[in-house]
């Protein structure tokens, strides 16, 4: 019960303190400009010399920059929002008057917890939804997989909320921003070197990249949902700098979800038992 | 630490004869942090309804103790005010209303008159006479003493976490009496001699201050200084005030 109620406030939260208004405002102007970007690109491209087929996939391509554009967003909004959550209440004091009520520390966490995988499960449908759209309804292109890929778009989102919350209990709100920020960051450096390792056909980059996955998951995922939501002529002709050359298996979206267990696990753990 | 907020490194301690780590026990404990800090963008009413709810109480309770306790505190005219725009009296009063809503046993208030104009000091005092008639202990944490001995029936005094000192300020009268003499033919023996029932003498002029641990001691003294030939004008004791207990028990300030 207390789980929920703390759930729903920190859901009202965001909604109250126009955190999700303002992401999603952002998301609407990104989609306005891509929305425009894809109008004169179907409008004003001289396709008239290129085949149908290849006409089809340059717009997939261009729908899949845009579907990198809201994973990115959709990220730093997850970090963004929930840094300040654990570690700013525990640092403002804020988190007495409620930790002192009948409420487990392991509901008081998961609540928040809920609230924000809500939250950013409403942000993910919709900024997802809306690309999706505008490759639908303006470039008349279908991505493929496209449930698949906004899952785990959201399931990497979770990911990185749970190592914020993580880091959230062991850190003060700006080193745990910089550490997962950090930590993203590498993941994604990593999965490019894992991409160039792949084309080059070099061992140790594809080495690395898969190390910096096992450090931090998160890009795995994107790569993964950028991989299932291409077609497979898409994936051959490698026309988008953001196709996806070197797909993480199903192993690594089973390592994602374990590592986003035992984030979680490891947070109630050290919530549990600091001093607030 | 009893709250929970702070992880014991060892030891074990009961609160209302549970453990106090006990969660359910918190239902019968109300608390006001000195350091008080609540959602800001909550409304008054959306405040107390949530913290209600968290303390376990019903829906209908809700509705009924929500402007109750507004009314209370004297925020009902701002019942659908965001607390963002509230000022430092008005976050106490409404502090004081969370900890009190569900009715709890047990309240621990750390310095709730801090930030209080006068009106508000005197209504917190209020209040917490009132929690007194309904049958609740109520823990005060000030260094505000004039309020505590307004306020409390008992006081303990702790430095550095340990407990020093104790009083009661509305039992029997006990603890050291300074008595103010003023007297001629003090004498060097009448001063020697008073030495059995007293801790200390000071004579300034005709000015003899005295310090003894019993009323009951008064009498004697005053039998003794008269039959010794000493003229008595003035004979006034005077409990220490709970500063000066302070002061003395606490010692030397150690810009602590």
């Amino acid at each position: 019960m207390t789980l929920w109620i703390i759930a729903r406030v920190t859901f009202l939260e965001a909604a109250r303190r126009k955190i999700l208004w303002t992401a999603l405002l952002a998301a609407a102007a990104f989609l306005a400009l891509f929305a425009t970007g894809m109008h004169y690109q179907v409008r004003d491209a001289h396709f008239t010399r290129v085949p149908q087929v290849l006409r089809y996939q340059i717009l997939s391509s261009i729908l899949q920059i845009g579907f990198y554009a809201i994973d990115l967003l959709a990220v730093l909004m997850t970090v963004l929002t929930s840094v300040d959550t654990i570690s700013g209440e525990i640092a403002s004091s804020t988190i007495h008057a409620i930790a002192t009520k009948p409420i487990r520390r392991s509901h008081l966490l998961l609540g928040k917890w809920l609230g924000f995988a809500a939250m950013i499960a409403v942000y993910v449908a919709l900024v997802f939804s809306g690309v999706f759209s505008v490759g639908y309804f303006i470039a008349g292109v279908r991505s493929h997989g496209a449930l698949e890929g906004a899952s785990l778009i959201y399931l990497e989102c979770l990911v990185v909320l749970t190592a914020t919350f993580l880091f959230g209990t062991l850190f003060s709100t700006l080193t745990n921003g910089v550490v997962v920020l950090g930590m993203h960051g590498l993941a994604f450096i990593g999965g490019w070197l894992e991409q160039i390792g792949t084309v080059t056909q070099s061992d140790r980059l594809i080495t690395l990249g898969i190390l910096s996955s096992i450090i931090m998951p998160s890009e795995s995922l994107w790569r993964r949902a950028s991989y299932v939501m291409q077609s497979t002529t898409a994936r051959s002709l490698d026309l988008s700098p953001f196709a996806t050359r070197s797909a993480p298996s199903g192993i690594m979206i089973f390592y994602a979800a374990v590592y986003l267990l035992v984030a979680l696990c490891a947070a109630l753990h050290h919530f549990r038992n600091r001093d607030l | 630490m009893l709250l929970g907020l702070v992880k014991p490194s060892s030891g074990h301690a009961k609160i209302l004869d549970q453990p106090f780590s006990s969660v359910a026990v918190r239902r019968k404990i109300g608390f006001l942090p000195e350091d008080f800090r609540f959602y800001d963008w909550l409304t008054a009413s959306e405040l107390l309804t949530l913290h209600g709810r968290l303390s376990g109480l019903t829906p209908a309770q809700l509705r009924d103790r929500v402007p109750a306790f507004l009314d209370l505190v004297g925020l009902m005219a701002h019942r659908e005010r965001r607390l963002r725009g509230f000022s430092k009296g008005m976050m106490q009063r409404i502090g004081l209303a969370q900890a009190l809503i569900h009715e709890p046993e047990l309240v621990f208030l750390d310095e709730p008159t801090s930030g209080l104009d006068p009106m508000g000091r005197r209504l917190v005092r209020d209040i917490i006479r009132d929690q007194r008639k309904r049958g609740a202990t109520v823990f005060l944490n000030s260094h505000l003493l004039s309020e505590v001995e307004i306020t409390c029936d008992s006081v303990v005094f702790i430095k550095q976490g340990e407990v020093i000192g104790s009083r009661d300020l509305h039992g029997a009268p006990d603890g050291e009496i300074h008595v103010h003499i003023r007297a001629q033919n003090l004498r060097q023996e009448i001063l020697s001699g008073l030495a059995q029932w007293t801790t200390s003498a000071q004579l300034t002029g005709e000015i003899l201050i005295l310090s003894t641990s019993s009323m009951d001691t008064l009498p004697e003294i005053l039998r003794f200084l008269v039959s010794s030939g000493a003229d008595v004008f003035e004979f006034t004791p005077r409990r220490l005030s709970l500063e000066e207990s302070f002061l003395k028990i606490m010692g030397e300030d150690q810009g602590l």
